[in-house]
C-alpha cells in the first residue's frame, strides 16, 4: 500500500512539483496518473522510488516513512520498485540479456555483480522475463539492434526480472506509435493481473488512460484534482482535469487494430 | 512455471580461437616485459631517500632571480615554435593537395603522400633537432628546422583529411562552368578548407610550443638549454623556475589557441 | 513587403556589390601584417633570416657526410636498449591505464558531483598536462637516479595527463539514462557504473590505452636522451661523443620500430572501434 499524506515538493529553483497530495494506493491496482506536461505527473511518480525528494508531508510504502531513507534502506526501497521510462534507458550497447539481468543489481552483491557473477535462477528469471513480454529470441541481440516498441519490452522484462512489488512507468509509450503503443500498455496490464503487482502509470493520452486503467488521477498544477474509477470519468472529468477543451492530441487513437494476439 | 535457463549463446569457433590468440600473446608480451625488465629496487629506494631532500623542496621553491632570464628564453622558444609553425603550415600545403585523393585522383600519388608523411611523422621532434644540429650546428635555426618538419607531418595528413571531405559538386560545377585548374582551386577549393586548415595550423602550434621547450636540450635553442644546465647543475630551484614558466605560458597558450579556433570555424 | 513607390537610389543596388565588405578585408589584411610583423620579430631574436636559411641548407648536404656511412656495430646493444624501451613504454602504459579508470571518473561531471573534488582533479590533471615529457624525466631521473625507472614514472605520469582527459571527456558524454534506470532499481553506485557507464565507454577506452601506447612509445625513446633507460640513453651517449655513424643507425632503428608499431596499434584500434 502506498500512502501520500499531505506531500508537497518544492524544487530548489522553486517551482512546486506537487502541493499537499493526499493519495491511497492499494495493493494490486491499476493506477493511471494524467494531466498535461508540467502538472507534476513525473514528480509524483518519481516520489515513490526517491529519485526526487518531496519537502514537506509523509509517503508511506508498506506502513515505512520513506522521506527519510538513504542509503541502504532506500535501495531495497527501490528494490522493490520497479521503474520503466519513456526513453527505455536500456545499455544500447550491452546485449539484451546483460540489460535484463541488470534488474537483479539490487538483489546482488557489488562484487558478483562486476564480475558478471549472476546465478542460475537469476539468469533463468531473465529469460523467464522476457519470454513473458515475447521477445525470448531476441536475447543476444545488441539492445540498439531492436526497435522502439522492442526496447520498450526489454525494459519491462527488466522490471519483471526485479521481482518488484510495484511498478512505476513515466510515460512508457509517449516515444512509440499507436500500435506499439497499445501493445506494451497490455503488457503492463497482463503484468498487473497475472502476478497482481500494484501498477502505476503516468500517460497524457486520454483513450489509453480510459481503456487500460481501474482508477485515474488527475494532476493540475502539482495538485490532485481528481481521483475515482474509471467509470465515474467522462470526457468532462479530463476538460476539467486539463483546464480546457479536449483536443486530437490528448487522442493516441489504434485501439481497434489489435496487432498482437498473444497478449 | 518451469526454471529454463536460456539457450547458450552461440559461438563461433573462429572467434574464440582469435580471443585464445590475444589472450596468449598479451601474456606472453607482459612476461617478456616484466621478466626482462631490469630495476634494482633497492638502489631506486636508496637514490630516492638520498635524493628527495635535494631535490623536491628546491623544486617547489622556484629561484624568482632567474625569473627574467627565464622568460627571455621562453620567448625565444614560442618564436622557435611559431617560425616552425609558420612554414610547416605552408610547406603543408602542397603536401596536403598530394595525399588527398580527390584533388589528383591518382591512387599512386596521393598514397605515395601519405606515405611521405607518415614517414616524416615517426620521427620526434627532438630526434629530428638531433639531426639539424648535426646538419647546421647548435642553433635556434635547428630548432625551427626540427619543429617546421615535425609539424609538416601532422600538418599535412590533416589538411589531406579536410581536402577529402569537402563538398566536390561545387568543384563540379566550376569544371561545367568552364574554370580552369587554378581558378578552381582558389574559388572552388580553398575557401572551403581555409578556416580548418587555420584551425589546425593553430592548434600544430599549441603542439610546437610544448615540443620546442626541451628542443634546446640537444642545442637547438630556448628554454631547454636551462633544463640542460640546470640538470648538470643540479640546480633544482633553477628547474622549479624554469618548470613554473613552462606551465604557465604552455596553459596561456592553449587557452588563447583553443579560444581563436572557437571563433573561426 | 515592398513598398511600390520605392524607387531605389543611386547609393545601392547601382554599384556591383564588393566580394568581401570593406571591414572583412580589413581584418584580413591585418592579421596577415600581424602575422608577417611577429614572423620578422621572431626570426630577428632566433638569429635567422635568410642569408642564414641558404647557409643552412648549404650546411645541409655535409649532413651526409658525417651521419653516413651507418655505423652498424651499433646495431647489437641498439637492439638491447630498444627492447628496453618498448618494456618502459609497456609498463607506464599498464599502470596509466588502471590508474585513470578512478581519476576520469574523479574528473568528470556526471559522476563526481562534488564541486571541489572535481575541480581540483582537473586542474591537477591539467597542470600534468602542460609538462613536457623530457622535463617529467629530467625531474624523475633527478629523484630516483639514472636509468629505466625513472623514466617509468615519468611516462607513466605523463601519459595519465593524457588519459585522464581523453577518458573523463568519454565518461561526460555517455548516456546517463541507463544509470539513472539503474538507480531506480536499487543498484549502488558501483554497480551502475559498471553496468550503465563500463560498456559505454569500454571500446573507447580500449582505444585510447592503444593510442597512449603509442605516445608512450616515441616518450621513451626521447626520454632516455636524458637518462632515463632504453634507446635514447644510448642515442645521447653516441651524440655526445659525436659518433655521427651511430646515431644515424640507432635514428633509423628508431624510425623503424615507431612506424611498425603505430601501424598495428592503429590496425587494432580501427578494428574495435
Amino acid at each position: 500500500m502506498i500512502e501520500f499524506k499531505d506531500l508537497s515538493l518544492v524544487y530548489p529553483n522553486g517551482h512546486q512539483g506537487l502541493k499537499d497530495v493526499n493519495v491511497t494506493i492499494e495493493d494490486g491496482e491499476f493506477v493511471v496518473i494524467v494531466g498535461l506536461s508540467g502538472a507534476g505527473k513525473s514528480t509524483f511518480i518519481r516520489s515513490i522510488n526517491r529519485l526526487v525528494t518531496p519537502t514537506a508531508g509523509e509517503l508511506r510504502v508498506d506502513s515505512d516513512n520513506i522521506l527519510d531513507y538513504k542509503g541502504r534502506g532506500l535501495r531495497s526501497l527501490r528494490t522493490k520498485v520497479g521503474m520503466i521510462f519513456q526513453s527505455y534507458n536500456l545499455v544500447k550497447r550491452n546485449s539484451v540479456f546483460k540489460n535484463v539481468l541488470a534488474g537483479r543489481l539490487g538483489h546482488t552483491g557489488t562484487f558478483r555483480s562486476v564480475f558478471n557473477l549472476f546465478n542460475k535462477d537469476d539468469k533463468a528469471l531473465a529469460y523467464e522475463s522476457l519470454k513473458r513480454v515475447n521477445i525470448g529470441e531476441k536475447i543476444y541481440n545488441r539492445a540498439d539492434e531492436l526497435s522502439g516498441g522492442q526496447q520498450q519490452r526489454v525494459s519491462i522484462a527488466r522490471v519483471l526480472t526485479q521481482k518488484p512489488k510495484y511498478i512505476l512507468a513515466d510515460e512508457p509509450v509517449a516515444s512509440l506509435d499507436p500500435p506499439t503503443s497499445h501493445q506494451v500498455m497490455k503488457y503492463l496490464r497482463k503484468i498487473n493481473k497475472e502476478d497482481g503487482i500494484t501498477t502505476i502509470v503516468n500517460l497524457h493520452f486520454i483513450d489509453m488512460a480510459m481503456e487500460y486503467a481501474d482508477r485515474i488521477i488527475g494532476m493540475r498544477d502539482g495538485e490532485v484534482v481528481f481521483d475515482g474509477p474509471v467509470s465515474e470519468v467522462s470526457e468532462k472529468t479530463f476538460e476539467e482535469i486539463y483546464g480546457r477543451s479536449i483536443r486530437e492530441e490528448d487522442m493516441r487513437g489504434g485501439a481497434e487494430e489489435d496487432v498482437e494476439s498473444h497478449a | 512455471m518451469s526454471q529454463q535457463l536460456p539457450p547458450k549463446k552461440p559461438r563461433s569457433t573462429k572467434k574464440l580461437v582469435r580471443n585464445i590468440a590475444i589472450a596468449i600473446a598479451i601474456v606472453i608480451l607482459y612476461l617478456w616485459t616484466f621478466l626482462s625488465i631490469n630495476v634494482d629496487f633497492a638502489r631506486v629506494a636508496e637514490r630516492f631517500s638520498s635524493n628527495y631532500d635535494r631535490v623536491v623542496p628546491q623544486l617547489i621553491s622556484p629561484n624568482w632571480e632567474r625569473g627574467p632570464e627565464v622568460i627571455e628564453m621562453m620567448i625565444e622558444t614560442i618564436f622557435i615554435a611559431y617560425v616552425g609553425s609558420l612554414a610547416a603550415a605552408i610547406i603543408a600545403v602542397p603536401l596536403g593537395f598530394l595525399a588527398a585523393f580527390n584533388m589528383t585522383y591518382n591512387k599512386m600519388l596521393s598514397t605515395f603522400g601519405k606515405w611521405i608523411l607518415s614517414g616524416v611523422r615517426a620521427f620526434p621532434e627532438i630526434i629530428l633537432a638531433i639531426l639539424f644540429v648535426v646538419a647546421v650546428g647548435p642553433t635556434p635555426f635547428a630548432g625551427i628546422l626540427a619543429i617546421a618538419i615535425g609539424s609538416t607531418g601532422m600538418l599535412g595528413k590533416l589538411y589531406a583529411e579536410v581536402l577529402e571531405s569537402i563538398d566536390m559538386n561545387v568543384v563540379e560545377a566550376m569544371q561545367a562552368n568552364g574554370a580552369n585548374k587554378v581558378q578552381i582551386m582558389f574559388h572552388g577549393i580553398i575557401p572551403q578548407v581555409i578556416p580548418e586548415f587555420l584551425s589546425y595550423a593553430i592548434y600544430r602550434f599549441e603542439i610546437d610550443v610544448r615540443a620546442s621547450t626541451i628542443l634546446g636540450y640537444v642545442g637547438a635553442g630556448g628554454i631547454g638549454t636551462m633544463i640542460f644546465f640546470a640538470q648538470s647543475n643540479r640546480n633544482w630551484s633553477d628547474m622549479g623556475m624554469i618548470l613554473l614558466v613552462i606551465i604557465i605560458v604552455v596553459t596561456l597558450i592553449d587557452y588563447a589557441s583553443t579560444y581563436i579556433r572557437k571563433r573561426i570555424v | 513587403m515592398s513598398n511600390p513607390m520605392h524607387k531605389p537610389s543611386l547609393t545601392e543596388d547601382q554599384y556591383a556589390p564588393m566580394l568581401s565588405p570593406w571591414r572583412a578585408k580589413a581584418k584580413i589584411t591585418m592579421i596577415f601584417f600581424v602575422i608577417i610583423m611577429f614572423l620578422l620579430f621572431s626570426s630577428w631574436r632566433t638569429g635567422v633570416d635568410l642569408a642564414e636559411l641558404t647557409r643552412g641548407f648549404g650546411n645541409m648536404t655535409q649532413i651526409t657526410d658525417k651521419l653516413f656511412p651507418m655505423n652498424m656495430s651499433i646495431l647489437g646493444p641498439a637492439v638491447g636498449r630498444l627492447f628496453e624501451t618498448i618494456h618502459m613504454a609497456i609498463i607506464a602504459s599498464t599502470f596509466s591505464t588502471l590508474v585513470v579508470i578512478p581519476v576520469s571518473l574523479l574528473a568528470a561531471n556526471n559522476i563526481t558531483t562534488n564541486w571541489f573534488v572535481y575541480n581540483i582533479t582537473r586542474f591537477i590533471m591539467n597542470v600534468l598536462r602542460t609538462i613536457p615529457d623530457v622535463v617529467l624525466a629530467v625531474i624523475f631521473v633527478g629523484l630516483f637516479g639514472i636509468g629505466v625507472f625513472g623514466g617509468i614514472v615519468a611516462l607513466f605520469v605523463f601519459s595519465l595527463g593524457i588519459l585522464a582527459k581523453l577518458i573523463s571527456e568519454t565518461v561526460e558524454s555517455a548516456d546517463m539514462q541507463p544509470v539513472e534506470a539503474m538507480r531506480a532499481s536499487g543498484a549502488n553506485t558501483i554497480q551502475a557504473i559498471a553496468y550503465g557507464i563500463v560498456p559505454q565507454v569500454l571500446p573507447q577506452f580500449t582505444s585510447f590505452s592503444l593510442y597512449v601506447f603509442e605516445i608512450n612509445i616515441r616518450a621513451s625513446v626521447v626520454i632516455g636522451l636524458v637518462g632515463a633507460g632504453g634507446i635514447g640513453q644510448l642515442l645521447m651517449n653516441q651524440f655526445s661523443f659525436n659518433n655521427y655513424g651511430a646515431v644515424m643507425t640507432i635514428i633509423a632503428i628508431i624510425f623503424v620500430v615507431v612506424v611498425i608499431i603505430e601501424y598495428i596499434s592503429g590496425k587494432i584500434r580501427e578494428a574495435i572501434i
